[in-house]
């Protein structure tokens, strides 16, 4: 077994496809990149506080739908127990959404895309648009009266489309296995996507200032240093 | 990365930060977040609660109001119901699908969640109650009964409802040419509010488990006391129906702008509201996505400077 170029490691041991996918995540992602403890100075605005809430909020709903889930669909209407824990799963879902739209809102007004970031952007609003979906066969899943007047007004619009040949609003066990596995699963992939390209990255900068009032003629040589112009 | 560098006026949006960095704990503003919509959320839960109205069912409907319950059954036994006529994916009907620009996606996919009206919410059933020799002589005389001659009983039935009186729940109709249907109406409304037909449209054919409403859900639709039950609680469309929920709680309210065209002209009164709304739904939805690559778009938050707001502390210290 013969060393690598100053790594320690063999040629066999290089050419391992789990050597490869380790060196390629820590290339990408390096633990102080992935876990940063600094952030840049413009990083002080109470938005940047909406995308952690989004995800503390996802959290609580995943776990108050894994409880509703494990004792079952019909739990929540005949036990008190349930209904606090589907009343939990109801205002986590509102506070998700709203801490989603204020954190969608305020990246969009930041350029969040800018400098190479258009695939955080996509996988956000794909989080946000695929969460309508996930939020709306919950809706589907209450097994009381308002499902089943969501169910029969929505057929109409699903249906107009021809997608309601396959994704029947109306067919609860249909709704429920997208409710409780498909869609949540689809979301936590997308949020974990989201993340480490965030933390890839990095967050953006702000759009470039306007010149210095009191110093109208030429910028100090440390500020020229760094710019590189935005788009 | 100097901690020491002054921010730069016009940083490279994809180089490192070459200005000052600050201490920033992710994880225990994650920890304090969580700990914050925990207790919100357990606030609000004590505060509101959720609401819960118990489901409609056919039993119900057909105990409450039996002249509407009738005045559906016999439109699914002639084929002039909602459902009945409804076209891809439940029924062949054909020009009942809505378009845009002479395509229909609905008809291009086609029916694959067959309904049939006649036999689904009515033959069916009355073939399940058993010992009724009246019933399955009048079931017998119907189906035996040319087409022309079942939609003149069922058209008679139907055009003597509005006088009927209910005895007990029991339907006394003015003399008439009802044929067998009187009998199978009065059997099917019997089935109904005994509960029996709430489980013989879930479990047809003598299936024991089922999870498809399909059926008693579109047969309920059909009838004046769900869609009054819906407007009561603030549900119908022109009343932004699909965000509202029951009770007074916020609902889907993400759902506004999807909401919104419901409530304008041309769309509100349009024969393909539907698919014209989701389509523009889709469109809206597919140009969110791709902001980042639109020209033109992806520079309107630059004209818009609300950024200015957002970064006045930065701007502040590099614009002096």
């Amino acid at each position: 077994m013969s060393e690598g170029e100053g790594q320690g490691m063999s040629a066999e041991e290089r050419q391992m496809w789990t050597t490869w996918v380790r060196e390629r995540a820590v290339s990408a992602l390096p633990p102080e990149k992935l876990l940063p403890d600094r952030q840049p100075s413009y990083v002080s605005s109470w938005i940047y506080v909406f995308g952690v809430v989004s995800i503390a909020s996802l959290i609580v709903v995943v776990v108050s739908g894994m409880i509703l889930g494990l004792k079952g669909p019909e739990w929540w209407h005949v036990s008190s127990v349930g209904h606090f824990f589907n009343s939990i799963h109801l205002w986590a879902v509102e506070l998700f959404f709203f801490a989603m739209v204020v954190h969608l809102w305020g990246k969009f007004f930041m350029g969040a895309w800018r400098g190479g970031r258009g695939r955080t952007w996509v996988t956000g609003a794909v989080t946000f648009l695929v969460a309508i979906g996930a939020a709306f066969t919950g809706y589907l899943s209450q097994q009381n009266f308002d499902s089943q007047w969501i169910a029969t007004q929505a057929k109409d619009g699903i249906n107009s489309t021809g997608v309601g040949a396959f994704f029947n609003v109306t067919d609860f066990g249909q709704m429920y296995t997208f409710h409780v596995i498909l869609l949540p699963l689809a979301i936590v992939v997308l949020v974990i996507a989201h993340v480490l390209l965030v933390r890839r990255h990095g967050v953006v900068p702000p759009y470039p200032a306007k010149a210095r009032r009191a110093e109208p003629a030429t910028p100090p040589p440390q500020a020229a240093a760094g710019q590189g112009g935005a788009p | 990365m100097s901690a020491r560098s002054p921010a730069p006026a016009s940083p490279d949006d994809a180089a490192p930060w070459p200005g000052p960095w600050v201490r920033y704990d992710l994880v225990k503003e994650f920890v304090v977040a969580l700990v914050a919509v925990v207790a919100l959320a357990v606030i609000l839960t004590i505060l509101f609660s959720s609401p819960d109205d118990p489901a409609t069912t056919i039993q119900s409907w057909a105990k409450a109001d039996p002249g509407d319950f009738l005045t559906t059954a016999v439109t699914e036994l002639n084929g002039t119901s909602d459902v009945a006529t409804y076209g891809p994916p439940y029924t062949h009907t054909s020009g009942a699908s809505q378009e845009i620009a002479s395509i229909s996606p609905a008809e291009v996919v086609g029916v694959h969640i067959p309904i049939d009206t006649v036999k689904d919410y009515v033959i069916e059933p009355l073939r399940e109650i058993p010992a009724d020799p009246r019933l399955k002589a009048a079931l017998a005389a119907y189906q035996a009964a040319p087409p022309k001659l079942r939609e003149a009983w069922a058209g008679a039935f139907e055009g003597a409802l509005p006088k009927a009186r209910f005895v007990r729940g029991i339907p006394i109709l003015p003399a008439g040419r009802y044929g067998p249907v009187a009998t199978m109406m009065g059997s099917l409304l019997g089935l109904a509010q005994s509960g029996g037909l709430d489980g013989a449209l879930v479990a047809g054919n003598h299936r024991f488990y089922e999870t498809n409403y399909t059926k008693p859900l579109l047969f309920l639709s059909g009838g004046e006391y769900f869609a009054e039950r819906g407007e009561s609680q603030h549900l119908l469309g022109t009343q932004w129906g699909m965000m509202n929920e029951t009770g007074s709680y916020p609902g889907q309210v993400w759902l506004w702008l999807y909401t919104f065209w419901y409530q304008i002209e041309p769309l509100k009164s349009s024969e393909n509201a539907d698919l014209l709304v989701f389509s523009i739904m889709g469109i809206l939805s597919l140009a969110l996505i791709c902001i980042p690559f639109i020209p033109g778009l992806r520079a309107l938050p630059r004209h818009l400077r609300v950024y200015r707001a957002i970064w006045r502390e930065h701007y502040r210290e590099v614009e002096g």
